[in-house]
């Protein structure tokens, strides 16, 4: 982290810093998370600040939590760039990068309505692999539809998750 | 290498794959006209799901099935069985796993043969599933280019019509990246041209294609002509059907005049307006050579999946 964000919002005892994620996202990654502010969690968010390496960055500092497995999936689908660092006793315990797995479960719709995977009453979940990282470009695994960054992110807006 | 293999896409098979199953067929060809055909199957048990109705399909599998001793059990359409009281369509797959030791599986859903290969232990094969994939129809189509041809390769191909909704036109298309076409035309309308995903494929597999919108344009360099109809069930936009109805239309005069004395018609059936009935009885038409050998070809498939071998 670089130190002037030291001056926006303090340092948390416990919990989870998701820092470097690309400037104007930061809203997602709590949506992706399922947080809506009536959890209680301790919530910091800091967003369109310097970065070294992106210009301009998101950081999300949530106190008492922790990411499951799957929901470092989640966050490398709208923020690839991500760094997740576990906070215990102030100190940086873990620092992980997000890495988007070959293939993707139950997190975004797909696109194409009469894809086996919104058949209603179906217990399915969607599928996709990755084709490409930069940009990002994924294909269904039931349709063969294929999906780009900007639908990802409109599904993710959108709460059809 | 065929025992017991999900049949959902013709990408799954190699072109070693279709080789084999090509002797296999010719085999069963032969076993048919000597009136021989061994009962491979006897004692086996065949579902013919059929969720989308069906006639050709269903019927060409049915003979297969039972030309080999099999028994077949399953329905057409969604009315009278238990879908329509809401059950299911991962139920209904479930009950048929447990009845039988294959299932044939059409649904207007894409991707549902593929759920069902998940759900079911037995093997399935996809008989058309939305506008996707029909994998068997485009065995049927190299088939028949093979036994008309004597080879798959060097030829130059025109695929016309629906592109965009057709599934036998996608499968025929993906089957030809495993071979060496010399030239491909996909020739549409700009609305139906092929789905950006087919055409990933084509690129992938350094197939030389063009998009073209007129027959005119390219008919005399054409070795085969496939025709589909235009899907009128899968358009979201009725007015948009109305758009490209009757937008193309095969005639003998335009065959007689400009294409080559050798060339061939294939077309998965059932053909509306898009091909003259007089180029029924001309030289041209390969439609129902190729329909009649979907028997040996199915036949062949479903004894390599139940037996390993013909």
């Amino acid at each position: 982290m670089e130190k002037n964000e030291g001056l926006l919002v303090r340092r948390i005892r416990e919990g989870v810093v998701i820092d470097h994620i690309p400037a104007g996202r930061a809203l997602y990654v709590l949506k992706l998370l399922g947080i809506t502010g009536r959890e209680g969690y301790r919530i910091a968010l800091v967003m369109n600040v310097e970065s070294r390496k992106l210009g301009k960055k998101d950081i999300v500092k949530i106190e008492g939590r922790f990411l499951k497995p799957e929901e470092y999936n989640k966050i490398a689908l709208i923020a690839p760039t991500a760094t997740v660092n576990i906070v215990k006793d102030y100190h940086v315990v873990k620092k992980d990068k997000v890495v988007l797995p070959e293939v993707i479960e139950g997190i975004i719709v797909c696109p194409n309505p009469t894809c086996i995977s919104r058949k209603p009453g179906e217990p399915i979940a969607s599928k996709f692999k990755r084709l490409s990282d930069k940009p990002l470009r994924l294909q269904c695994m039931y349709c063969g539809a294929i999906v780009e960054e900007e639908d990802i992110l409109k599904s993710i807006v959108e709460g059809s998750l | 290498m065929w025992k017991n293999r999900d049949v959902i896409s013709i990408l799954d098979f190699s072109r070693e794959d279709l080789e084999y199953l090509f002797e296999a067929a010719d085999k069963i060809y032969e076993y048919l006209i000597s009136s021989s055909v061994p009962r491979l199957l006897e004692g086996k048990v065949v579902s013919l799901a059929f969720f989308e109705p069906s006639t050709r399909t269903r019927l060409s599998f049915e003979v297969a099935a039972k030309r080999l001793g099999a028994i077949t059990i399953g329905f057409s359409g969604e009315e009278g069985i238990s879908v329509a009281k809401g059950e299911s369509f991962a139920d209904t797959i479930r009950m048929l796993d447990a009845y039988s030791d294959l299932i044939i599986v059409r649904h207007r859903y894409e991707g549902a043969a593929l759920y069902a290969a998940e759900i079911a232990k037995v093997p399935v094969i996809n008989a058309g599933d939305g506008k996707q994939h029909h994998p068997t129809q485009a065995m049927i189509d190299l088939y028949t280019v093979k036994r008309l041809y004597g080879h798959i390769d060097g030829l130059v191909y025109g695929v016309l019509g629906d592109l965009r909704y057709s599934r036998a036109a996608s499968s025929f298309i993906l089957a030809l990246t495993r071979f060496s076409p010399e030239k491909l035309y996909l020739i549409s309308p700009k609305l139906l041209r092929a789905r950006e995903e087919v055409k990933m494929v084509l690129r992938q597999a350094g197939i030389v294609f063009e998009e073209v919108e007129s027959l005119e344009e390219v008919i005399h360099e054409l070795d085969v002509l496939y025709v589909v109809r235009i899907q009128r069930e899968r358009f979201p936009d009725p007015q948009e059907y109305e758009k490209v109805k009757g937008s193309y239309r095969v005639t003998l005069s335009l065959l007689e005049k400009r294409a080559k004395p050798t060339l061939k018609i294939l077309h998965p059936l059932p053909k509306v307006d898009e091909v003259e009935p007089r180029v029924d009885n001309s030289r041209f038409a390969a439609y129902f050579y190729q329909a009649k050998l979907g028997i040996p070809l199915r036949m062949a498939l479903l004894a390599l999946i139940l037996r390993g071998e013909v």
